[in-house]
């Protein structure tokens, strides 16, 4: 992966894969402590003790059609090369969470890339999945939350041309307004 | 702090039932494009970003775009399958921002199949 926004859109859209309604999205600037954390947490199906057990091995997956599965090893490594560490918390029935967190200056860190692409990308392609979307740099928020938005298309479809537009321009002002270093 | 203006969404909405009004069925198209770890790597968001200019610029309302995982080909990614309703699943392989261009004019708009760029007819089947 060349950027933070892929390992987003790749974690998350296993997240929909896993039957999730809500997708949780939190990256954290903290530049007093020279850190950046991703924390991605759904309420789909979770894993069993022995999936989260391995889910770092890249020989393991849940797929049949392939024999690897690279993306939670990839984005861990991302992490663990930037002097980061990486956590995961799932249960069958509770959803898995897991953060990852980077050393916001390091040289060997990826750049944090189009998140506006990733999460537009997310809604086209899963229109009945909500997101919510939270980007702290130290003290200022940004907070995209497709519930909210949802509610006040009454029935319009979330991947309508129009309204991912209207999205991604929202995204994009937002985080030009927190100054994300990303 | 960057607010979705309610405006805006009311205009969106009205805007989206009047197409509906004025139109009889809701799909014709379906282009799926493949978001699994290997996709993604190879270049799958942008594929899909191009897709999505093409709809917004061409001003169709008819045409659906959904996501999947890998289809355990991932030294083809991108892959891309277009549907057109009643006719077999074209599925394109090493799929980049110029080729979905092409296949968005030639086959979702003309009905052209892109036969360059094609890997397989019809659906995949997992055992």
């Amino acid at each position: 992966m060349l950027e933070l926004s892929h390992h987003i859109l790749d974690i998350a859209e296993n997240a929909t894969r896993a039957g999730s309604k809500t997708v949780r999205i939190t990256l954290t600037e903290d530049t007093h402590s020279d850190r950046l954390t991703l924390e991605v947490a759904d309420d789909g199906r979770g894993m069993s003790a022995e999936e989260r057990g391995r889910a770092l091995d890249p020989f393991f997956t849940t797929k049949k059609v392939r024999r690897v599965g690279l993306g939670l090893p990839m984005l861990a490594d991302a992490a663990q090369r930037t002097g980061g560490t990486f956590t995961l918390d799932s249960a069958p029935g509770r959803g898995t969470r897991l953060e990852a967190s980077f050393g916001l200056c390091h040289l060997d860190r990826q750049p944090l890339g189009d998140v506006a692409a990733s999460l537009v990308s997310l809604i086209a392609g899963n229109p009945d999945v909500d997101f919510v979307y939270r980007h702290r740099h130290d003290a200022a928020e940004y907070v995209l939350d497709t519930r909210e938005i949802r509610q006040e298309l009454d029935g319009v479809p979330m991947s309508h041309r129009d309204e991912l537009k209207l999205i991604s321009d929202n995204i994009v002002e937002g985080l030009e307004e927190i100054g994300s270093e990303g | 702090m960057a607010k979705l203006k309610i405006s805006d969404l009311k205009k969106i909405k009205e805007k989206v039932h009047a197409e509906t009004a004025l139109r009889e069925g809701d799909r014709r198209v379906r282009v799926t494009v493949h978001m699994g770890t290997c996709g993604i790597a190879s270049g799958a968001r942008e594929v899909l970003d191009a897709l999505m200019r093409e709809i917004e610029e061409s001003g169709v309302s008819d045409v659906v775009i959904t996501t999947s995982g890998c289809m355990g080909l991932c030294s083809r990614e991108p892959l891309v399958t277009v549907e057109i309703i009643g006719r077999e699943p074209i599925k394109y392989e090493y799929v980049n921002p110029n080729k979905m261009r092409q296949i968005f004019k030639r086959h979702v708009l003309e009905g052209e199949v892109q036969t360059p760029f094609v890997l397989a007819r019809g659906a995949e089947i997992v055992k």
